[in-house]
């Protein structure tokens, strides 16, 4: 499960910090740092950080890996 | 709609268990101007874009002789304005202090490291129900955990719990736009701050020879005891008075609305964006009354001059069309839910991360156990308190208790 | 038929190709689908990697908090396409509406959108920046090896450039406790993107956090030891000092170059289309089936003078994709410009920095809330007596104040009162930008000039 912040959005609230301090954290007072994937466990906790968030700037994605048809493109 | 009487219906008792009609009707003039000077702004763009205007203070020293102003106490308490009332760089100074043994960056797990302790409230507050077939929602349930929470918090002796629960309906009620401008709620408000203060330098004093957890502790090397004092005072209001509104609120919102309360049943994780669409549709704190403008401000083709007392409207801009579709309409559904619940900007409520938990762990436990079978009166009867809106009861028929 | 039919026909059975799987690719993408396009959609990128992330790659990457590998993208919606990954295009046939690949396939398309972003700039001399210990940082793999590099114990960092990349190199791997050089050509860091003014806050910042900081003065040479590892660094200066490892942060040079000799308006500077997205050619004509997005886009906007902008810019990558996937399928008065005001940012030395307009376009600059000695403060650009841009340091809930400013044209200086205001009237001062002749470091927001492309405009590769 992946997610990404919109940094541009995000005006450091912090509220996903509080909710889901293994995924979110901030350096210094403002600066908004996360992980881009996470695993099950923390699954409610990323919910519950993205559904708080004062500017829902945070996209999550729940899906399993997408399987990409990568063709190898040896011609 | 009479003019110059806007205020005075906002804060009308006859408008408290539904105003939304009313915030309807402020919406048609989105920045309206009372007779006396003071602007209600009512729509989403507006609010926020005001929330997040440098030219608007929360100083409200900065009004002109004449109009109230709250959180600014008498000289003789002593006591100065809490950060709510303070613009930056007072403002920033003190919210960082207080920060940083609350949350994010030094205290990241500070709230987290309390689920534990406000499952269990939880689940005792629930099993007290145990054979019964009515409960005051209130008093039973929503009332007592944010109580505790906010003890926990500061590190306040549960025992004394009782006291602050007098102190902190005075200084709640002191708040209020309309009891706020009786000299008698504002003396009452003060005496309670001046009580309450007695009590906590006391508890200041033992806390910085014996340091303990919470924050009092913590904050006790760092700040003025004046300083820490009136943010007590207001971190002890605020803990006792939004939360309680808030699950009440949720409760009473998945009572009338029985469908989702149906899905919430079969889906508890329809818990985050069900307690997120109730801070939209009924947010605890309705609108902020205590802002001035700095300058004259251009917004919706108004000019807010410069002086004039300004009300964000913040339970009127959530029900706004033009930015929420169907906004009348309890959607846990809903996407792109950027409510103003718990306000935006500088000012953004600063015990919303401990509400989120306390509501993540409270509202899927009582719909858990819980089986209810109807409200008993609908709608409840109402605090006076119209900016810090809530049910004074929510009494509530019940058919059985799971374990 | 009628275009509207013909626009019907593509969103259901057109093919639609992607050069460059990446975020404006993704999202370019996501969006097409998402407006109901059932056709063929093939995604083509020269990394074999599906869109990542790539802030977290000079970030938490670094920092050892997220691993470079994780940063693929999350989707918004599937995009049922067909991924051609680790694979370049090199040419366009617009005759034939054929992209060609490196390894000697075509893929046809009815509509292209082209999204190959930039590439970082290479060290100067290329077999100093062949040594074992010279760095880039742009990519996945960038990022993987010099967090490995990094981890494996290294006495002295040196970075070239201190733009943004540069600087956020430095603030990791001081907080990783390695000794860090930064070696900056201009007065100070980021004064190519913020001006000298706030440059000289990032100074003191920069060496209060104990970077060896040495601006004014440039690299002229790395130097390897025998088996070609770097073990020195010449310095414009006269002065040497000894590295294991250099990171070159010198900007970023657009992938351009596989448009050379099609006949669209691409070179060295981006390539050139109109609000829409739609790409010009080299005549100044917009084509109507070939559109760009992110950074390797530019095209005007009215808020600074109809100017042709080229922004590196994670939101403008996400937004200008999905304009031009909306216009890519849609008939001509549907079509919605691409008018997204600038806006940046960069966490440092644990200072997050934001910026909205254009501030290399200010001509004066004030402080108008908070004190640069605080390290947190909102600076505001003007330009001929408006407002520009704003920049702030740890203040970024006052930026969407500032954003509406400038989209109103609003008065410079600012006469209002507001909170934090330090000082009774603002003086404005200059806000001390390099000579824009002189080729500045990570400057991120280039303005490339009026034209959408000059008469005689030909291709020219960009050298470093």
């Amino acid at each position: 499960m992946r997610l990404v912040v919109d940094l541009n959005r995000c005006q450091g609230f912090a509220q996903c910090v509080f909710l889901a301090p293994d995924v979110f954290s901030l350096h210094g007072d403002e600066a908004l740092l996360f992980s881009p994937r996470f695993d099950e466990a923390q699954r409610d906790r990323v919910e519950k950080a993205a559904a708080a968030c004062p500017v829902q700037a945070i996209l999550v994605d729940y899906s399993d890996e997408p399987t990409l048809r990568v063709e190898p493109d040896v011609g | 709609m009479t003019p110059g009487t806007i205020t005075a219906q906002i804060t009308d008792y006859a408008n408290r268990a539904d105003p939304y009609p009313l915030y309807a009707e402020l919406r048609k003039t989105p920045v309206r101007r009372e007779d006396d000077g003071t602007y209600v702004v009512s729509t989403y763009e507006e609010v926020r874009s005001l929330a997040n205007d440098p030219r608007l203070s929360n100083d409200t020293r900065n009004r002109p002789p004449g109009h109230a102003r709250p959180g600014q106490p008498a000289e003789e308490t002593g006591l100065p304005p809490s950060f709510i009332f303070t613009d930056p760089p007072v403002h920033d100074r003190l919210r960082d202090t207080i920060n940083r043994p609350f949350g994010p960056p030094h205290s990241p797990r500070f709230l987290d490291g309390l689920r534990g302790e406000l499952a269990k409230v939880v689940t005792e507050l629930l099993d007290a129900f145990e054979g019964k077939d009515q409960v005051d929602i209130v008093e039973d349930f929503s009332y007592p955990l944010p109580v505790t929470a906010i003890c926990k918090v500061l590190g306040v002796p549960r025992e004394d719990e009782p006291r602050f629960h007098v102190w902190a309906d005075a200084l709640a009620s002191s708040l209020d736009p309309q009891s706020g401008g009786g000299d008698e709620s504002q003396e009452k408000a003060q005496r309670a701050r001046q009580d309450m203060g007695a009590y906590l330098t006391d508890l200041i004093e033992t806390k910085r020879r014996h340091p303990g957890p919470g924050i009092l502790s913590a904050l006790a090397p760092d700040m003025t005891p004046a300083d820490l004092e009136a943010t007590a005072v207001l971190l002890l209001v605020a803990g006792h008075e939004t939360t309680v509104n808030a699950i009440t609120n949720t409760t009473l919102t998945l009572l009338r609305h029985p469908d989702v309360l149906q899905r919430f049943l079969q889906d508890p994780g329809l818990a985050v964006p069900l307690i997120e669409e109730v801070l939209r549709y009924e947010p605890p704190v309705q609108f902020v009354p205590w802002t001035t403008a700095l300058a004259d401000i251009d917004v919706a083709g108004t000019t807010i001059p410069k002086g004039s007392p300004v009300w964000l409207m913040l339970a009127a801009a959530n029900r706004d069309p033009q930015r929420f579709a169907d906004p009348d309409r309890f959607d846990p559904d809903r996407k792109d839910n950027e409510h103003l619940g718990f306000y935006t900007g500088i000012h953004y409520c600063f015990g919303a991360p401990l509400a989120r938990i306390e509501l993540h762990v409270a509202v899927p436990e009582l719909f858990r156990r819980v089986t209810f079978s109807q409200l008993l009166e609908d709608p409840p009867p109402y605090r006076a308190n119209a900016v810090l809106r809530g049910p004074r009861h929510l009494p509530v028929a019940i058919e059985g208790l799971t374990a | 038929m009628s275009a509207d039919a013909d626009v019907e026909v593509l969103r259901r059975q057109g093919r639609i190709v992607v050069v460059g799987a990446s975020l404006a690719g993704l999202r370019a993408a996501e969006t097409l689908r998402e407006k109901g396009f059932t056709g063929s959609l093939t995604m083509i990128g020269d990394e074999p990697y599906e869109p990542y992330d790539r802030p977290p790659l000079s970030k938490q990457a670094l920092l050892g908090r997220a691993r470079p590998e994780d940063t693929a993208l999350p989707r918004r919606r599937d995009i049922d396409a067909e991924w051609r990954l680790g694979v370049a295009a090199e040419g366009l046939d617009r005759v034939a509406k054929l992209v060609r690949l490196a390894n000697g396939a075509t893929v046809a398309y009815d509509r292209l959108l082209i999204t190959t972003g930039t590439r970082a700039r290479p060290w100067i001399h290329p077999e100093e920046a062949a040594l074992d210990g010279v760095f880039v940082l742009r990519t996945r793999e960038d990022s993987t090896r010099l967090t490995r590099k990094l981890a494996g114990g290294v006495s002295r960092v040196l970075v070239i450039g201190a733009g943004f990349t540069g600087s956020e190199v430095a603030s990791a791997c001081r907080e990783l406790g390695l000794e860090v050089t930064v070696v900056e050509r201009g007065p100070a860091p980021l004064v190519g993107p913020l001006g000298g003014v706030i440059g000289a806050v990032a100074d003191r910042l920069q060496r209060r956090k104990g970077v060896e900081l040495r601006c004014g003065i440039s690299v002229t040479a790395l130097e390897g030891d025998d088996v070609g590892r770097l073990r020195r660094a010449h310095l414009s200066d006269g002065s040497a000092i000894d590295v294991e490892v250099a990171v070159v942060s010198l900007g970023a040079v657009r992938n351009a170059e596989w448009l050379a000799g099609s006949g669209v308006a691409a070179g060295p500077r981006g390539v050139a289309c109109d609000a829409g997205c739609r790409v010009f050619d080299v005549n100044g004509i917009v084509t109507d089936d070939i559109y760009a997005a992110g950074d390797v886009a530019r095209s005007p906007h009215p808020l600074f003078d109809y100017q042709f902008l080229s922004l590196e810019h994670w939101g403008n990558a996400v937004e200008q994709a999905e304009i031009a996937a909306h216009n890519m399928i849609c008939a001509g008065p549907e079509r919605r410009p691409h008018l997204w005001l600038p806006m940046f940012w960069s966490s440092q030395f644990g200072v997050n920095i934001k910026s909205v307009g254009v501030p290399s376009m200010g001509d004066q600059l004030v402080i108008a809330q908070g004190a640069l000695d605080e390290e947190r403060f909102v600076a505001v650009y003007g330009y001929h007596g408006r407002v520009i841009a704003a920049a702030s340091f740890d203040g970024a809930k006052w930026m969407g104040f500032y954003e509406q400013q400038i989209a109103a044209g609003a008065p410079f200086p600012p006469e209002y009162r507001t909170v934090d205001r330090r000082t009774e009237t603002l003086q404005p001062v200059d806000p001390a930008f390099p000579d824009p002749h002189l080729p500045t470091h990570g400057a991120t927001v280039t303005l490339t000039g009026h034209s959408p492309s000059e008469r005689r405009v030909t291709f020219v590769p960009a050298h470093a």
